[in-house]
């Protein structure tokens, strides 16, 4: 009962690590409409930058968060109109093979900077938090704050913000965004930062648990995609629903399987979604 | 020298079929198969297990691996191939993952992350030279007989219905074609020559293992087939020479960069291949032989 409870706590808490990733994905497929495979890269590339500002430079990590955002979004942003954009004519797999490739670039260039060994944060030792029989590690809890906290922010952007709002529009309905004088193209680009900066954050808090090392993100990419799906690809609430669902599967597939089986369960996930739900859990508009 | 460049050979002839098969399925029923990498280590372990652990003879370890890539490549696309493009794209990329997962963790299947040594080869290894260039010519005849095969059958009814479904689904189903029968045939033909070039790259290294399966063969090849032309299997195939011709032409070069590490010319070598697809992809989308339109037979 005590492995139960504390698989469930563990899952919450990756779960919230995971709906940050997932919701960058989510928001950038519900504009762009296409399936980036640069995300996983592009967490790794956040979490660098925010390691840089932590280790090197000193500074706190909230700091080193914001760096993550920055970096990232600005990486994103910069393989959307560089790379991607003129791909785009050929179709949206063309985008998605193109960020695939990109990604591999990306993350070939934190290897070539950074080499292949793992990195620590500068984090302060500290005792697990013992309830009971229940141990919560104090960084896990304040990973799960600052999620939960950017979470928030993000909701508050999209639905307060008339940058939000714009970006729900063309989400919606491109052509009617268009006429009601929304650019897409410049809201393609906000979103492709924000969503992008949001990968990076979700690397940073990763490697705030464990450590980093160039394939950081690309492990959790499947478990990403895997909480979009579920969701509902496109659907922003949807895939923070989908990425709590997941983080607690694989949470409880670990009590019974090897622990290299967690990423299998995203698979697993998306293939039985797709045969019996193929719309997700909160999508409508999937196919 | 010579063992070199047959080396290089043999190893091109391979990705020479890994290019047919996303040239089937990718060129011209436009399936995106981002799990090739998978369907190749699917071909290359059945039929090493087979050979090595079953000591069941060479041939029916090649048409075994052929029939599990196919096999496997239908139940990768049952769930996908109703719905939208970019749900198989996810479900490839996660198939091969899982692939290598399964490959490293199961020792008691594969052999975990020592892989198998030891396969059985397809011409004696102490023949020397002729070791290489038996294999090459064993593989390049496999090579010759995939591309003749499919270059009947793209002229066939079958490959038309095929180009008419990726170039528009209404249309085609309009016209009584069952679009979800043509992908699968196509998706799982082109996953049995995938599952083909496993199978043979065993069997001239004689060695498997779940790192040889990284998701960078799968751009490796996608940059050949679009290199080439991605509809023509002349292209793919010409598309597969000239990518080994290529990585081979930057390791050299990434031994001659001064003060890079190992791992700095490695890494150096694949953000190399990963822009040179995406500077394709953007400036010359349909490679050195485009697709010719064909016009249907006059009855």
């Amino acid at each position: 009962m005590d492995a139960v409870l504390q698989a469930l706590i563990n899952g919450i808490i990756s779960g919230t690590l995971l709906a940050v990733p997932a919701l960058g994905f989510s928001a950038i497929f519900a504009v762009l409409r296409f399936p980036n495979f640069a995300i996983g890269a592009l967490a790794t590339a956040g979490a660098y930058c925010a390691w840089v500002v932590n280790v090197s430079l000193g500074l706190p990590i909230p700091v080193a968060i914001f760096a993550a955002f920055v970096g990232a979004g600005l990486a994103g942003a910069l393989l959307e109109y560089g790379a991607l954009e003129r791909l785009g004519r050929g179709g949206a797999l063309m985008k998605a093979i193109g960020s695939l490739a990109m990604g591999m670039v990306i993350e070939n260039i934190v290897r070539f900077i950074f080499g292949n060994d793992l990195q620590a944060f500068d984090l302060p030792l500290a005792r697990d938090i013992v309830f009971g029989p229940i141990r919560v590690g104090p960084q896990q809890l304040n990973n799960l704050v600052l999620a939960l906290v950017i979470m928030a922010a993000v909701w508050a952007f999209l639905s307060l913000t008339s940058l939000g709002r714009s970006m729900r529009a063309v989400a919606d309905n491109p052509d009617l965004a268009r006429l009601k004088g929304v650019n897409p193209r410049f809201i393609a680009l906000v979103t492709v930062a924000i969503g992008s900066g949001l990968c990076g954050i979700g690397g940073t808090l990763i490697g705030l648990d464990t450590a980093i090392d160039p394939l950081v993100g690309g492990r959790v990419l499947l478990s990403v995609f895997a909480a979009a799906v579920l969701g509902g690809l496109g659907s922003i609430p949807g895939a923070v629903a989908g990425a709590f669902l997941i983080g607690i599967v694989e949470e409880f597939t670990v009590l019974a399987l090897s622990p290299a089986y967690r990423l299998a369960v995203g698979f697993i996930v998306i293939l039985v979604v797709l045969t019996v739900r193929p719309s997700g859990l909160l999508g409508s508009k999937a196919n | 020298m010579l063992t070199y460049i047959l080396f290089a050979l043999v190893i091109g002839s391979v990705y020479a079929l890994l290019a047919q098969s996303l040239m089937l399925s990718w060129g011209l029923a436009g399936l995106v198969n981002l799990g090739l990498a998978g369907f190749f280590a699917v071909g290359a372990y059945a039929s090493a297990m087979l050979t090595t652990w079953g000591h069941a003879p060479i041939p029916v370890g090649v048409a075994v691996a052929m029939l599990a890539g196919g096999f496997v490549g239908l139940i990768v696309c049952f769930s996908t191939l109703r719905l939208r493009d970019d749900y198989l794209a996810i479900v490839t990329l996660g198939f091969a993952e899982i692939v290598r997962l399964v490959a490293s963790n199961e020792v008691w299947l594969t052999g975990g992350t020592d892989g198998i040594s030891g396969i059985p080869v397809l011409v004696p290894r102490d023949a020397g030279i002729w070791f290489h260039a038996g294999s090459l010519a064993i593989i390049a005849a496999a090579v010759a007989v995939v591309y003749l095969l499919l270059r009947r059958l793209l002229r066939s009814p079958w490959g038309r219905s095929l180009r008419a479904i990726r170039e528009d689904q209404t249309v085609a189903s309009v016209a009584g074609k069952s679009i979800v029968r043509f992908k699968a045939q196509a998706f799982s033909l082109a996953a049995a020559i995938a599952g083909l070039a496993g199978a043979f790259y065993g069997h001239y290294t004689s060695y498997v293992a779940p790192d040889l399966f990284q998701p960078l063969i799968t751009i490796y090849i996608f940059l050949a087939v679009t290199a080439g032309g991605n509809a023509r299997p002349a292209g793919a195939v010409i598309g597969a020479y000239l990518l080994v011709a290529f990585l081979e032409a930057t390791r050299f070069i990434a031994e001659l960069a001064p003060g890079v590490s190992a791992v700095q010319a490695a890494s150096l070598r694949e953000i190399v291949v990963g822009l040179g697809l995406v500077l394709i992809l953007s400036f010359r989308p349909d490679g050195l032989l485009p697709e010719r339109s064909q016009k249907a037979p006059v009855q």
